[in-house]
């Protein structure tokens, strides 16, 4: 089949047709840490969770409502993390993502962010039930979006990340994508943060 | 189970009929421009009238009422703008201070022109659905009045298959003395229609939603009533739209449109069948659906379907690995972060609007092909389920 008759790549189709580490029963699975982001009303929201032994992750299943591109990158995500350091995995970002799945059509990389967020929700809720609240690196953030659970850190994240434009901050964040009501502070917040870390 | 081709997107559009292909390939002879005055010219001209005789006699309308266009969009634009048209004739339609009414539903080609209308100045109505995605009279009656220019309601509905009634709508416009258009291009082939029945002074169709070419339509614009020519140009078409007459896609159409008169009615007759098998099966099969739309007032040929808990896109997806083409309401397959503004028009909320899938039947859809996509269907939805988020049934 050549490329033209699907708009993903062939490894994006595989992992569609083939998910992998699907959560089905989470009563079983027992997971160490899980982490749930996402909203309905945007048409995806995605649950990982995780199990750990020696600060390392053992298994990783997830769920999610979502499209085509959710579903492949959040299980290309699940086979990336096993065995790797929670401290590695809690750096993953969307472009690691896509970067191992070759690519994604251009309006569908924001599919892939949910991924790496719940998987941070995830190790931060570790973090929490083992009682190493101290490795939480947004212990001190604040939420802007209420709808999305995006915070100032990611914001800063997303402008560190060559993030200029209120369309590209969203497109990296998905902020202000439901209600609206945060547009204001996230413009005033991306405007600081262009300041002290745009070039 | 062997792996079948499963066309159910025929709103989207439909294939060439097999006689309109012939149709065309015997018009690629005609290549003279209609307009000039020799033989050749005469002989493609002939033919091109003889099509707008038909599609008059069709529409129950005279033959110097008929416009063709380059497809829907275009007549929908055509009649639309002329309300943003600063004076043209002593015939132009807009008057200062007139407002344009419009339903929730429409068609982006109406929507987003009226958008365009609204940017500019003018007062626009836009009318709330119910439920079924049935136009609400009682919103209608509140805001007609004196200052409404034109009125534009959709006749039959693309996603959710709802019939409008036009022709209320337009005897309540006309007693206002607003003018009435009705955007037909998901009737014509479907449903009977009539312009002296419906009472519209303007009504849009497409060539390629009927068995018929893309890239041609029809307007018709009632002769008494003002017309502002959108595409300036020359003299075809009486003046009122430029551009050499697309002979090839007016010849298609026709024949089209012929094959309508002869086979619509055993056609739709056995779509309807299918259509309600498909309907009876997929509600049987697969738990937690929500069918969309009216369930009586409703092309025979669409069937919308929201299933709880699944996103649209990946169930089209999967669908399609299946060979089965349908189309979804779901924001992921439209590029934006918005779902289907008609199922939010009717009031489904965003869950449901993400997990709609429309199945559009045409004329070469088969009782096997039926069979096939309720084979398919329910295995295809346990899955999405399975990994959803938002789905788990408590008896699992």
């Amino acid at each position: 089949m050549s490329d033209f008759d699907w708009v993903y790549t062939e490894k994006v189709k595989d992992h569609f047709i083939n998910p992998r580490n699907v959560m089905e029963d989470e009563g079983a699975f027992a997971p160490d840490g899980r982490g749930v982001v996402g909203n309905i009303k945007c048409g995806d929201q995605m649950l990982m969770a995780i199990k750990v032994k020696d600060d390392t992750i053992t298994d990783c299943k997830w769920k999610t409502y979502g499209c085509a591109s959710a579903i492949a990158s959040t299980s290309m995500l699940s086979e990336m993390v096993k065995g790797m350091s929670l401290e590695k995995a809690y750096s993953i970002k969307p472009p690691d993502i896509v970067k191992e799945l070759g690519a994604l059509p251009e309006h569908k990389i924001h599919c892939s962010v949910l991924g790496d967020r719940a998987l941070r929700a995830a190790i931060e809720d570790y973090y929490t039930k083992s009682g190493q609240e101290d490795k939480i690196l947004r212990e001190k953030a604040v939420v802007v979006c209420q709808c999305m659970n995006v915070t100032d850190k990611d914001i800063e994240r997303a402008v560190r990340d060559g993030a200029h434009t209120f369309e590209e901050l969203q497109y990296r964040t998905k902020i202000s994508t439901v209600c609206g009501q945060c547009r204001g502070k996230a413009e005033e917040l991306l405007h600081e943060y262009v300041h002290l870390f745009g070039d | 189970m062997k792996k079948k081709s499963v066309y159910l997107d025929y709103n989207a559009t439909t294939p060439l009929h097999p006689r309109v292909k012939e149709e065309m390939i015997a018009g690629f002879e005609l290549y003279a421009n209609p307009s000039s005055l020799h033989e050749p010219a005469r002989r493609a001209r002939n033919q091109i009238e003889r099509v707008r005789q038909l599609v008059a006699s069709f529409l129950d309308a005279s033959p110097e009422e008929i416009i063709f266009t380059g497809g829907g969009s275009e007549s929908n634009n055509t009649v639309l703008k002329m309300l943003s048209c600063p004076g043209c004739t002593v015939d132009c339609m807009w008057r200062e201070g007139q407002e344009i009414i419009t339903t929730a539903i429409e068609h982006p080609s109406v929507i987003n022109t009226v958008q365009y209308l609204q940017s500019i100045g003018r007062t626009v109505h836009v009318l709330p659905v119910d439920r079924y995605g049935t136009v609400d009279m009682d919103a209608f009656r509140a805001v007609l009045s004196e200052r409404t220019g034109l009125v534009s309601v959709m006749l039959a509905n693309n996603e959710i298959g709802t019939i409008e009634d036009v022709k209320s709508i337009a005897a309540l416009a006309h007693e206002r003395g607003a003018l009435v258009h009705t955007d037909a291009v998901q009737a014509i082939g479907r449903i009977p229609v009539s312009v002296k029945n419906l009472d519209v002074d303007y009504l849009s169709f497409s060539g390629h939603k009927f068995y018929g070419p893309k890239g041609v339509g029809v307007l018709y614009g009632r002769l008494t009533k003002p017309f502002c020519t959108f595409i300036h140009g020359g003299h075809q078409e009486q003046g009122r739209r430029a551009g050499t007459t697309n002979t090839l896609g007016i010849i298609g159409l026709g024949k089209a449109l012929e094959l309508v008169r002869e086979e619509m009615g055993e056609t739709m007759a056995r779509v309807r069948v299918l259509r309600d098998k498909l309907k009876e099966g997929i509600t049987r099969l697969v738990p937690d659906v929500k069918l969309n739309g009216h369930p009586a007032d409703c092309l025979p040929n669409t069937l919308n379907v929201s299933f709880t808990g699944a996103e649209g896109e990946a169930i089209l997806l999967y669908l399609d690995l299946e060979g089965i083409a349908v189309s979804t309401g779901s924001a992921c397959s439209s590029g934006s972060l918005e779902p289907s503004h008609v199922l939010l028009a009717t009031g489904v909320g965003p869950e449901l609007a993400h997990g709609s899938i429309r199945f559009s039947l045409g004329r070469e859809t088969t009782d096997e092909e039926i069979d096939y996509v309720l084979a398919v269907v329910p295995g295809v939805i346990e899955r999405v389920r399975k990994m959803s988020t938002v789905y788990s049934r408590s008896c699992t």
